[in-house]
């Protein structure tokens, strides 16, 4: 398999599967908001939060803040958290391998393209917000699914999967990050001010934390694992560690070591992800939170994700010459 | 509109599928009579579906400097054309028989130039050649085959005969929308295939690839064939793609590939690099290679023509091969046929006049509100004159041109292009068609069952190219009788 065509379709399966996770994202903020009163200090920003991208949000001149934020991240094609961005750049990596990948998965993204070039920019509105993001991440899971039915487990499919896995392990974080940032301040360690009643989520900490476990698609997993009521510390323990559940980061983790033993060479990339598993592994949650570390410790997982993407690019995608094969 | 072909007049033209008002041909019966007894409704919603089967399956060409939009949706009539069996037969010889002669002429001209020493040709016309190159004097491709793949562009003139109006020898394409033409009409007219005994032409591919493996320098069951395109701005990149999908060839990039110290061609591929054995080239000849040709072309790669000359990677089509496809050449092709396998031309040309000769370029220069004058080195269409369609001061500035390079110019009566009926809003109105088969030749010859049917659909233009507002249609090869 060519070096350029690996790339392409690595980045086809992270675009993919990131925008499945923005519509999933939206679509579980828009529920949250209906639950919360309103002057709650959790709003739309948190999406840009979690998709860090404050400085391109920043040059738009916004005046209704919910729908210039779902636009923002629905249609906005200069936007590079978009969905339609994310769609579009999925569909030029597809066109480019078409050859590898079967016919109908092409068409499938073509499809998912033309619908949401036609349809974003009109769904912004609550009304219509749902049944398109509900159309956008079932045709990710289409996607995956006719993949994996109908395209040859080659090394092309692993490194889809590699995308796919590698994209979703960074959006858990970023998820669990601004979880903490947005509850574990206000709820642990009585750091919520007096006489500040507007901003007090107190009541809301168990809503905001099951949608946590919705952004993720999580919450029905966890009831059935955890059996206790929804609190942060086994929200943070089962999205960081369960080894069981397909979005968990240790999950993910071990997937991406599946996928990297049925390719060539891939000694650099099995060990940055032996660190990282080894990191969120042998993490003790109950003891990060006390000291308010969250924070941190995401922060260090998110750059053993970035290595991790680092050697793979220099193993598979970089130009090869006959000295250094 | 509901089709009543009484309203359908072709006029002066001769229409593939209706003689005269009313009255379809014997073969066309069938087809006509289904379309007729669709309403107008029915047809219109017909002709939405194949438009839809065309976004979805991303059927596209790509328009040049049109900023971020770059692949269109390839425009197509759902009206078949239909050519009888027993003519397509006579015509499959015809073109295998030029394609045979026009490579054994390839061989001649980079080898020993008998043609032109026994005086069948001018040397001068070697001279002058733009597509000749020196690189290639002395090469012997396998079979004798430089032109591995052809596309002979075809037209019927008022008296119903097919005429040969050009050979596409360097890098011809249209195939896949010939292949994406029948996938979309059995979508979109599946009852038809159940009365009509139709060709199947889905083999391409896979002749494709046998011409292509049967080449390969080294002796070796699997061996490696490639594509090598310009990349996504390409205009035939749609095609390019599928060809290789169709194959399960790879489709590289002149980046991909590199020809090491060996001399041989490696692509980069995840596990380091691996040889390349043939290389279907979609790039013209001139962007191959930097060292030898064009040397600011980041389309080719450093060292290919080493690699070819010294027999270690096949081409295809051979560099050089292009010498034939020129528009003055193209006039010697019935004698080639002659001259190298001693036998009749089964398909006529054109007649043509070549202002290289005095006389010849005296009667065009006197008459070119008659005629067609086409240059020698340009296709799709670029850089020739409409005589009977231009205004004085176009055609006094050709005259001009003519004179000064008489080379580089040919020119060709107006042939009154037939006419096949497509669907428009009005109903069914005549249009201007040609037919483009693929002739495939390595170790054996292959045709494709018909070929790729182009449209100009404005109405009484002539210019059938995608480029410039043309579209297709499906072509069936019909049984009569079935």
């Amino acid at each position: 398999m060519l070096s350029r065509v690996a790339e392409r379709i690595y980045w086809l399966g992270r675009y993919m599967e990131r925008m499945e996770n923005t519509a999933r994202l939206i679509n579980v903020n828009s529920n949250l908001l209906l639950d919360l009163p309103k002057g709650t200090h959790i709003g739309w920003t948190t999406l840009i939060d979690i998709l860090g991208c404050h400085e391109e949000f920043a040059n738009k001149d916004i005046k209704n803040e919910e729908l210039g934020i779902i636009r923002f991240l629905l249609s906005d094609a200069g936007s590079p958290v978009s969905i339609l961005f994310s769609l579009r750049s999925a569909r030029e990596n597809a066109r480019t391998t078409r050859e590898i990948i079967p016919t109908e998965a092409w068409e499938l993204i073509n499809d998912t393209y033309l619908y949401a070039k036609e349809n974003a920019s009109k769904s912004a509105s609550r009304g219509g917000r749902t049944r398109f993001l509900k159309y956008i991440a079932e045709r990710s899971q289409q996607f995956t699914g006719l993949l994996a039915g109908a395209m040859s487990h080659t090394s092309a499919y692993e490194f889809i999967r590699l995308g796919r896995n590698l994209e979703r392990t960074d959006m858990t974080t970023r998820i669990i990050d601004v979880g903490s940032v947005n509850l574990i301040t206000n709820n642990h360690a009585g750091a919520k001010p007096e006489g500040t009643k507007e901003d007090s989520l107190e009541p809301f900490i168990n809503i905001l934390w099951m949608s946590v476990l919705q952004s993720l698609s999580a919450y029905q997993m966890y009831r059935q694992h955890v059996q206790d009521r929804v609190n942060g510390e086994d929200v943070v323990m089962f999205t960081l560690q369960n080894a069981d559940f397909p979005r968990s980061v240790a999950s993910c983790l071990a997937q991406l070591v599946v996928c990297l033993n049925k390719l060539p060479s891939a000694e650099a990339a099995l060990r940055s992800v032996a660190a990282a598993q080894r990191r969120v592994n042998a993490a003790d949650i109950a003891d990060i939170l006390e000291s308010s570390k969250l924070h941190d410790f995401i922060d260090t997982v998110q750059m053993d994700i970035a290595s991790i993407h680092q050697d793979i690019a220099a193993t598979w995608f970089l130009p090869v010459t006959m000295e250094s094969a | 509109m509901h089709v009543n072909w009484k309203n359908y007049n072709p006029g002066e033209f001769y229409d593939e599928l209706i003689s005269s008002p009313g009255h379809p041909r014997k073969v066309a019966r069938p087809l006509a009579k289904y379309l007729s007894s669709l309403s107008g409704n029915e047809l219109q919603e017909r002709k939405a579906s194949a438009e839809l089967a065309i976004k979805t399956m991303g059927i596209t060409f790509t328009v040049y400097s049109e900023g971020e939009n770059i692949d269109r949706e390839w425009p197509f009539d759902i009206i078949p054309r239909i050519i009888p069996e027993k003519e397509w037969r006579r015509t499959e010889k015809g073109l295998i028989q030029r394609l045979t002669a026009l490579n054994c002429f390839i061989d001649d001209v980079y080898n020993e130039q008998k043609i032109f020493k026994d005086k069948a040709m001018p040397m001068e016309l070697l001279r002058k050649s733009k597509n000749f190159r020196k690189q290639c004097v002395g090469m012997k491709p396998a079979f004798g085959a430089w032109a591995h793949i052809c596309g002979t562009d075809l037209i019927k003139d008022k008296d119903g005969q097919f005429y040969v109006l050009e050979d596409n020898l360097r890098v011809p394409s249209g195939v896949s929308y010939m292949l994406e033409n029948r996938v979309v009409t059995k979508r979109v007219f599946p009852e038809l295939f159940e009365n009509y005994n139709i060709m199947p032409i889905t083999e391409y591919p896979t002749q494709l690839f046998d011409t292509l493996a049967a080449i390969s320098p080294r002796p070796v069951d699997y061996p490696e064939v490639v594509v090598l395109t310009p990349g996504i701005y390409n205009s035939a990149y749609f095609e390019h793609s599928y060809l290789a999908q169709r194959m399960g060839a790879e489709l590289v990039e002149g980046g991909d590939l590199v020809v090491e110290s060996d001399d041989c061609v490696y692509m980069r591929t995840i596990n380091g690099l691996s040889r390349v054995d043939v290389i279907y080239r979609r790039i013209d000849d001139l962007f191959l290679d930097p060292e030898v040709f064009n040397s600011e072309s980041v389309l080719g790669v450093p060292g290919l023509m080493r690699a070819w000359l010294k027999g270690n990677v096949a081409l295809a089509n051979a560099p050089g091969a292009g010498v034939a496809d020129d528009k003055v050449v193209y006039t010697y092709v019935p004698k080639m046929i002659k001259y190298y396998l001693d036998e009749e031309p089964i398909l006529p040309n054109v007649p043509s006049y070549l202002c290289m000769d005095k006389s010849q370029c005296d009667y065009v220069v006197k008459n070119l509100d008659k005629l067609v004058v086409k240059p020698a080195n340009e296709s799709g269409g670029y850089g020739m004159l409409m005589g009977p369609q231009a205004s004085k001061k176009e055609r006094d500035e050709f005259a001009k041109r003519i004179k000064a390079d008489p080379r580089n110019y040919m020119a060709q009566p107006l042939i009154s292009l037939s006419t096949a009926p497509i669907l428009t809003p009005n109903g069914v109105e005549p249009r201007h068609i040609d037919l483009r088969p693929f002739i495939l030749q390595g170790k054996d010859h292959y045709v494709t069952a018909g070929g790729l049917t182009r449209v100009a659909l404005v109405k009484g233009s002539y210019v059938v190219n995608s480029s410039q507002g043309g579209g297709s249609k499906d072509t069936w090869i019909v049984a009569e009788g079935s």
